[in-house]
């Protein structure tokens, strides 16, 4: 008796060490083709509106340079229309903190708002700073630019002053500088930097806490609730505080982008559901049709229309934000609560229909 | 004849080697589990990390206690390697027991039903002689007792057996057995397992064959294990589950525990082999002990102990039904689910909310959880009815102390249960502040709404 356990206890271990050692790709296949997936977004999604970022951001930082060696009214609106065009890509490539991105914060050294005036300022004044120190976060990136292009004064000529005149006007048009090349570096970095390493990228769809499968999830679940919802909605409109915070919109200081820039984002969070390719009308394999696999069409379609109504609502905002939360708050903070109703499809629905590992509780189950 | 087969013998004496392993296995077994448990750091970031912590009604006076949890943990390892052993076992059980049900008691985030099954078997063992053969206190008294009162190794036969069963009845309902929920979205996302993952883990049969199995398997491996001729294949099957089980889920060390445990429905012969085993090939050792024949308990301490578990198994058989107690879905409210051997049954998610408001003015605003809560913590919040009260009355607290007036806490909650759509969980006109924490059904739970109910046990 005692030996035919044993026996049975060591060929038990063996079994089990060679079934999670060996690693086969079974080829019958009759679930949902991940790989399709995850090629469908890094090819159709994340690098055309990669590229599309870095040839904006290009033409940025060369307008960056004729406007600080011509600082004049023509060569600031140059600037001021690149900044625009490259934040508007911008809310496109925000959501995917995978790889390069995640390792260099790219988000939030590229778009952290509102930025802390008294930190840009200092930093100009002293003319010595280190961008790439944490505290300077919130002193760079888009935001800063919206101030330094917008917010330095209330007309134009009295800005040009700045860059012209002012007795430190060098220490003004150096930090546009500095905060340009800062943000072309990390964006040539982040960007070659997913094109190298998208054949692991994509081939990686096991269901881990870490495979990149899971963290694009993960990553475009947070993004969605926390960069999208709570941040471009719910913090400015007063939801998480006793009275509206009108001053920490998207673009604040040129005022009258925010609603833009928030449906660019919201469009961009849809396409990537719906497989939706960048800039263009095809469609491909998405999160979406995993859902409509999984015989869960009922989510599925409820997260397409759930977007569709916060997105017509959002519409109905002025362009500014700011102005929206100080003449009729109610509507900013209804835009908020449409939002949020996709965020519980996403969160819990769709979450629960794939089964995700979650990277953050690894504790044991029943 | 039939009041002759119920009658049980009390005294009845039987071998006392099955008690013995038992004891060496489940020491082991407990030392291996704290180990792991520190390795993966969960010390920390379960019960350090979080500022708040969830207690059981009635304990909220137990929680983590800093730095010195480490040392609750050594001590709760180290008492586990000395039940083991069994050396100084009163004492050690006794350190085991308390400690261990210290460390449950700190916070109920991580609750786990096997973690309740240690704790009774624990509470059991404080009374068993485990001691009495192959022990290290054997050794030092120089005298060990071949046989014991069989009573004592049939109460862990009787625990063992009512988990089982209850296991297997709660299965019986329509989410389990006719839609195969929750393993329907379990299964097919273990896609990535060698061979099986994308061909046999996807089957709708599959899924249909292991509900079924499952809720078969938990009603009939008890009978399986008591009766000798069909003993071993029933032990295969064990093995076969729980491994099979921890392939799939993470489970940690709960199947290996089980499977040791269902050592104990074999005969003696066996449980001799095993120790003859350790003594020839670990220990090395040839001394051999005088054996005095019989361990019997003094008279009044034995009508003790027995009376205690008479209650104590009332309790056990009784303690998993007290959901029918309550009105409405058990899954839904969970009033009456935990302690119950309800185990895999659901798959559960949710997204709660809070407002603060001020009820005088009409003012509020929003928490953002993650200011208090770990995402573990607000995870298990999210969907339970309980953790959403102690956590609503703590934020009512917390901003009262902040220096807002009329503070109220209203909760915006959805949850989704076994693949239907997420509905509406709690009612958001009800100020939760205002609800007194007990065990009484909880009226501001919105009723389960979904069309597809849930019929069972």
């Amino acid at each position: 008796m005692f030996r035919r356990f044993l026996l049975l206890f060591i060929s038990i271990v063996t079994l089990h060490a060679c079934s999670s050692s060996e690693e086969i790709v079974p080829t019958i296949t009759d679930s949902f083709d991940r790989n399709a997936l995850l090629v469908n977004i890094a090819d159709n999604i994340i690098i055309p509106a990669y590229e599309d970022f870095s040839s904006k951001m290009g033409a940025l930082n060369t307008a960056g340079e004729t406007f600080t060696t011509t600082p004049n009214q023509a060569n600031l609106e140059a600037l001021r229309s690149s900044w625009f065009a490259a934040y508007k890509v911008w809310q496109h490539i925000e959501m995917f903190d995978i790889g390069k991105a995640e390792e260099l914060q790219f988000k939030f050294y590229m778009n952290i708002y509102p930025v802390t005036v008294s930190d840009i300022e200092d930093n100009i004044a002293s003319g010595s700073y280190d961008l790439n120190s944490v505290n300077n976060q919130d002193a760079q990136g888009f935001p800063a630019l919206d101030y330094l292009l917008h917010g330095l004064a209330d007309t134009d000529t009295a800005i040009l002053e700045k860059f012209t005149n002012a007795e430190n006007n060098d220490n003004y048009k150096n930090y546009i500088t500095a905060v340009l090349n800062q943000m072309h570096t990390l964006t040539l970095s982040v960007v070659s930097d997913f094109k190298t390493q998208k054949g692991a990228f994509v081939t990686s769809t096991e269901n881990t806490a870490t495979s990149s499968l899971n963290k694009l999830i993960n990553d475009y679940i947070f993004y969605y609730e926390k960069g999208l919802r709570a941040n471009k909605f719910g913090i400015p409109a007063g939801t998480f505080s006793s009275t509206p915070l009108p001053d920490k919109v998207e673009g604040r200081y040129k005022n009258d982008v925010s609603k833009e820039l928030a449906l660019e984002a919201l469009t961009a969070v849809q396409n990537l559901f719906e497989g939706k390719h960048y800039n263009a009308e095809t469609t491909g394999v998405s999160f979406k049709d995993y859902l409509i696999t999984l015989n869960r069409t009922d989510i599925a379609t409820s997260i397409s229309n759930q977007f569709n109504i916060a997105s017509t609502q959002v519409q109905t905002l002025e362009n500014s934000f700011a102005t929206q939360i100080n003449t009729n708050n109610t509507e900013m903070t209804r835009s908020y609560d449409e939002l949020q109703i996709a965020v519980v499809l996403l969160k819990v629905d769709m979450l629960q229909a794939f089964n995700i590992s979650v990277d953050y509780v690894d504790a044991d189950g029943d | 004849m039939l009041m002759k087969r119920l009658k049980y013998n009390f005294k009845e004496q039987t071998n006392a080697a099955p008690l013995a392993i038992f004891r060496l296995f489940f020491g082991l077994m407990m030392f291996a589990s704290i180990i792991r448990f520190w390795a993966n750091g969960w010390i920390e970031k379960l019960y350090l990390v979080p500022k708040f912590h969830f207690s059981y009604f009635g304990f909220s006076w137990i929680k983590p206690i800093g730095n010195y949890t480490y040392l609750l943990f050594i001590i709760c390892g180290a008492s586990a390697l000395f039940v083991a052993i069994g050396y100084k076992y009163r004492i050690a059980i006794i350190t085991f027991f308390l400690s261990f049900l210290y460390i449950e008691l700190m916070d109920k985030t991580t609750y786990l039903n096997h973690y309740y099954f240690i704790s009774i078997v624990s509470f059991l063992l404080l009374f068993l002689p485990a001691n009495a053969y192959f022990s290290l206190d054997a050794v030092v008294r120089k005298k060990q007792y071949q046989q014991i009162p069989k009573w004592t190794i049939d109460s862990i036969k009787l625990m063992l057996v009512i988990i089982y069963l209850t296991a297997g009845l709660v299965k019986l309902n329509t989410d389990w057995l006719f839609r195969a929920m929750p393993l329907k979205i379990w299964l097919p996302s273990k896609y990535d397992l060698p061979f099986i993952g994308e061909n046999l883990m996807q089957q709708n049969w599959f899924h249909f064959a292991m509900s079924w199995s499952g809720m078969l398997y938990d009603l009939v491996i008890p009978f399986l294990l008591l009766y000798k001729r069909t003993r071993f294949v029933a032990f295969l099957f064990v093995i076969f589950f729980h491994v099979f089980t921890r392939v799939l889920f993470p489970i940690g060390m709960f199947p290996f525990i089980m499977i040791v445990s269902a050592l104990i429905f074999f005969d003696a012969a066996l449980h001799t082999k095993i120790i003859n085993f350790i003594k020839k090939y670990v220990l090395k050792s040839k001394t051999t002990l005088l054996l005095a024949p019989n361990f019997y308990f003094p008279k009044v301490q034995r009508k003790v102990i027995l009376s205690l578990f008479t209650v104590f198994f009332a309790i056990q058989l009784l303690l998993p039904w007290r959901s029918l107690l309550y009105p409405g879905e058990l899954f839904w409210t969970e009033e009456g689910y935990r302690f119950s051997w309800r185990v895999m049954l659901m798959e559960k998610a949710g997204s709660t909310n809070f407002k603060i408001a001020n009820v005088a003015s009409g003012s509020y605003f929003s928490v953002n959880n993650t200011d208090f809560l770990t995402p573990f913590q607000e995870k298990q919040m999210s969907y339970q009815p309980d953790f959403i009260l102690e956590y609503a009355h703590f934020l009512g607290d917390h901003f009262t102390k902040q220096g807002h007036k009329n503070v109220g806490v209203f909760a915006t909650s959805y949850v989704a249960l076994n693949g239907r759509l997420s509905t509406r969980f709690v009612d958001e006109k009800v100020d939760l502040y205002q609800e007194k924490v007990s065990f009484k059904h909880k009226e501001w739970i919105l009723p389960f709404q979904s069309e597809i109910k849930i019929k069972g046990i």
